[in-house]
């Protein structure tokens, strides 16, 4: 059984692509579709690290953030924000709601797939 | 008698002499001196009335010359000290005196002459400040800024057109005060910018000026009650030198309402394309790297193929909407201009000529019509359709005319001799951009009508021999549609600037210096506690003893019931004109406002203001300032006249009555026999507020109570 990795836009053409890349890194891929999904699935599931959409109808990826590190239970969860946001303001409010990266769309998979082991190791 | 008296002395100083000589004399020399007198008494006494005659003739040529001409001399000197014009004096008497006359004269001349200079300087500088008032007054009116000059405590002095304008956008009650009580002479421009805020940019003005830097305004924005966004722009004002204490502030103000946000959606948009370009792009991206995988099976690649399909598209139809908005934006924003349509045609002709190289053959054009245009765009239009016609292999000689149509339109034609034949169609003419050699625009034929709001075809007039481009355009109406009332509103009273706030103590302060809000109501009835209701509301200002006729309030009010048939002959308003007019709850607000920081003044006043405080509680406004009636002022005015009827009291004081029995008509009446009594108060020593409140409640019409 390998790593679960949890994948949650509301992008389906960014998600098509993303977890076939984590399936072939070898990883469990969940996904989830919008917010309060994912915090859902992170409480039921308890993936190692999550790739998170910061622009999510409905609960955003920053709401899902602190939800996660306010909740003793899921509390270590590595976060990787995605965003097509790209201001300084919008980094920094990603590092403030407790993400542990953030990488700004678009972006390279293979960069993408270096950092999700470098954060998993 | 008066004349007895001398000769009675000289007769007695006579006889005393004689008796001192007989008492020098012995008994026998009386005896001797007697026969010799004896038969001459008569000489003696004749020698002596002669000398008497002659001493009293020169006496009195002595006083002649040198009392009385001398007290005439003063009489007439003091009469010239009084008035410069009384006659000249006449040299009489003796030389020194006739030589004093002359030099008083002089001297009386002399004065005169410095009167007449002073009084010329003094008409030629008031003249000029007058001549200077109205300059500014009508560059005021004409600039395309609002204006608002305040003293240096926020009362307004001067306001022009566009910040009425303005005003009445700001006001909360446009539809009946119309922004008259935010805006007016007198009034605190407070009501509108935050007291602290232009505290703040006086200082900031201040300090800067402290610093010797020379910038001396200072801008900011604040928003309205109302919720506009404005921009001000303060620049103080200072008497003569710099570094003088303030003693106003010119105000530029501009609504950027509008601008910021058509900003704001300009900058969503931006940020909305930005961000769906990233998400497309990383879809893109990550879906290539896929398809970077060489173990990929058919079905997978063709998966992530169709992810970057579907992302291309997405982006071309976001940026084609994107163009579409803008383009819109370029449409909404241009704003037409009137224009006489003969020189919209000389420019056309004009700029045809430029591209094309060709004189246009002629131009029919309808004098007098103006055109409401975006005469750029049209002249550019017209012109890039010459360019056009003129590309043909035979450039048909080209004519315009411009002629009035039904339903406030006129048609603009660019014509050209076709014959039987139908026209020729330059390709694109209507829908492509404009090209032309010295630049374009990205708008077509179509987009520049549209912005008018109007139409363009291509006719042939076969009966004529002729084809035309015909632009279906506005005629500009409603020219001086907005002058407003007849005589032109008092927009400045620079006697403000000498009035501050502190001399503010209502009751102390002379009439004449008060603001005054003069106002009249009609009723349904006269019995507001019995359910009569107030039908309309009319009310002038009076600011530092001037009518105020452009600040008006005028407005109807839907009573809520009937209007009894018995009572329209007295106000003239029937029923269905109050039917949609706001109700008392929303007038009496906007009146409250209007009437803000001015004293109130009615005929028979106390009958008004029955109704204002009977609607207190269901408005919750409560008029608090003093009050004022004109039918007890001029009972004080004139207290041996019989009728203080309205009427009465105005043909009495010279007042032409206009608009009898309409709130307004009355209230502007009331103001002009307000204005009327003042004088007539003050010669009986009523000049303050406290002296004619206590006067008019003495006077014996204050008894009657309603």
């Amino acid at each position: 059984m390998g790593t679960k990795v949890l994948i949650a836009d509301d992008e389906p053409n960014i998600v098509v692509s993303l977890s076939f890349m984590m399936k072939r890194e070898g990883y469990e891929v969940l996904i989830a579709r919008d917010g309060s999904e994912a915090l859902a699935m992170i409480r039921a599931e308890k993936p190692r690290l999550v790739l998170l959409d910061a622009m999510m109808p409905g609960m955003t990826g920053f709401d899902v953030c602190e939800a996660v590190r306010a909740d003793p239970e899921v509390r270590e969860t590595r976060i990787l924000m995605l965003t097509a946001k790209g201001r300084e303001s919008d980094v920094a409010r990603g590092l403030g709601a407790g993400a542990d990266a953030y990488i700004t769309k678009p972006f390279s998979t293979r960069d993408l797939a270096a950092r999700v082991r470098d954060m998993l190791a | 008698m008066a004349a007895l008296a001398p000769g009675l002395a000289l007769a007695a100083w006579l006889a005393l002499g004689a008796l001192l000589v007989g008492a020098t004399l012995s008994g026998e020399e009386r005896t001797l001196a007697r026969p010799l007198l004896a038969g001459r008494e008569a000489l003696l006494f004749g020698w002596w009335l002669l000398a008497a005659l002659l001493g009293g003739w020169m006496s009195s040529r002595l006083h002649e010359a040198h009392v009385a001409a001398t007290g005439r001399l003063t009489d007439a000197t003091r009469l010239l000290v009084g008035d410069v014009n009384a006659p000249a004096l006449v040299p009489a008497g003796a030389k020194q005196q006739r030589l004093l006359a002359e030099a008083i004269n002089a001297l009386a001349s002399d004065r005169r002459a410095l009167k007449a200079d002073m009084a010329r300087l003094v008409e030629e500088a008031s003249g000029k400040v007058a001549l200077e008032r109205d300059q500014l007054g009508t560059l005021m009116a004409e600039l395309n800024q609002s204006v608002i000059v305040c003293n240096a405590d926020g009362r307004i002095l001067l306001y022009n057109g566009r910040a009425r304008a303005l005003f009445r956008r700001l006001s909360t009650a446009p539809a009946i005060a119309g922004g008259a009580e935010l805006i007016g002479l007198g009034r605190s421009i407070h009501a509108v910018i935050d007291k602290a805020l232009i505290a703040h940019a006086i200082e900031a003005i201040e300090r800067r000026a402290a610093r010797g830097e020379g910038a001396a305004s200072s801008r900011f924005v604040t928003t309205t009650p109302a919720g506009h966004l404005l921009q001000v722009s303060l620049a103080p004002v200072r008497p003569g030198a710099a570094g003088a204490p303030l003693s106003g502030y010119v105000l530029l103000l501009d609504d950027i309402t509008e601008d910021y946000a058509a900003q704001s959606r300009r900058d969503e948009r931006l940020t909305r394309l930005t961000e769906a370009s990233r998400a497309s792009l990383a879809s893109m991206q990550a879906a290539l790297d896929m398809l970077d995988y060489p173990d990929l099976d058919a079905a997978e690649r063709e998966g992530f193929l169709a992810v970057v399909r579907d992302e291309v598209n997405t982006l071309s139809a976001r940026l084609s909407d994107l163009a579409a908005d803008a383009s819109e934006d370029l449409l909404t924003r241009w704003p037409l201009q009137e224009m006489l349509g003969a020189d919209l045609l000389t420019a056309a002709a004009q700029r045809i000529e430029a591209t094309t190289g060709q004189a246009v053959a002629g131009t029919e054009v309808d004098d007098g019509l103006w055109l409401n245009v975006d005469s750029f765009a049209l002249t550019q239009t017209l012109a890039f359709l010459a360019h056009r016609l003129h590309e043909t292999p035979d450039r048909p000689p080209l004519t315009l005319r411009l002629a009035p149509a039904a339903g406030g339109w006129a048609h603009l034609d660019l014509v050209w001799p076709t014959g039987e034949d139908a026209p020729h169609r330059p390709k694109g003419w209507r829908t492509e951009p404009m090209q032309l050699a010295e630049g374009g625009s990205p708008l077509s034929a179509r987009d520049v009508a549209e912005r008018h709001g109007g139409e363009i075809w291509l006719a042939h007039d076969r009966p004529r021999g002729q084809s035309f481009f015909r632009f279906l355009l506005p005629v500009a109406t409603g020219r001086d549609a907005e002058a407003g009332p007849p005589e032109r509103p008092e927009y400045y009273d620079f006697d403000l600037f000498a009035v501050s706030d502190a001399a503010r103590a209502l009751e102390d302060r002379p009439l004449a210096a008060l603001a005054y809000t003069v106002f009249d109501t009609e009723t349904t009835g006269l019995d507001p506690a019995g359910g009569d209701e107030i039908i309309q509301m009319g009310a002038v200002r009076i600011v530092n003893g001037k009518l105020l006729r452009g600040e008006r309030f005028d407005q109807l009010v839907d009573p809520g019931r009937s209007i009894p048939e018995a009572s329209i002959p007295f106000h003239g308003i029937r029923p269905e004109m109050v039917r949609g007019q706001p109700r008392i709850t929303e007038v009496l607000p906007a009146f409250h406002a209007f009437a803000a920081e001015t004293v109130l003044v009615g005929h028979n006043v106390a009958f008004d203001m029955r109704f204002l405080q009977l609607k207190e509680a269901a408005t919750g406004v409560r008029f608090e300032q003093p009050v004022l009636d004109t039918l007890l002022l001029a009972s004080v005015a004139q207290p041996d006249e019989i009728s203080h009827s309205l009427e009465a009291i105005a043909a009495r004081l010279g007042v032409t009555v206009s608009g009898r029995h309409s709130a307004a008509g009355d209230a502007l009446t009331t103001a002009q026999v307000f204005l009327k009594l003042l004088p007539l108060l003050g010669q009986r020593g009523v000049a303050t507020l406290g002296q004619a409140r206590a006067a008019a409640e003495a006077s014996y019409y204050a008894r009657l109570r309603y």
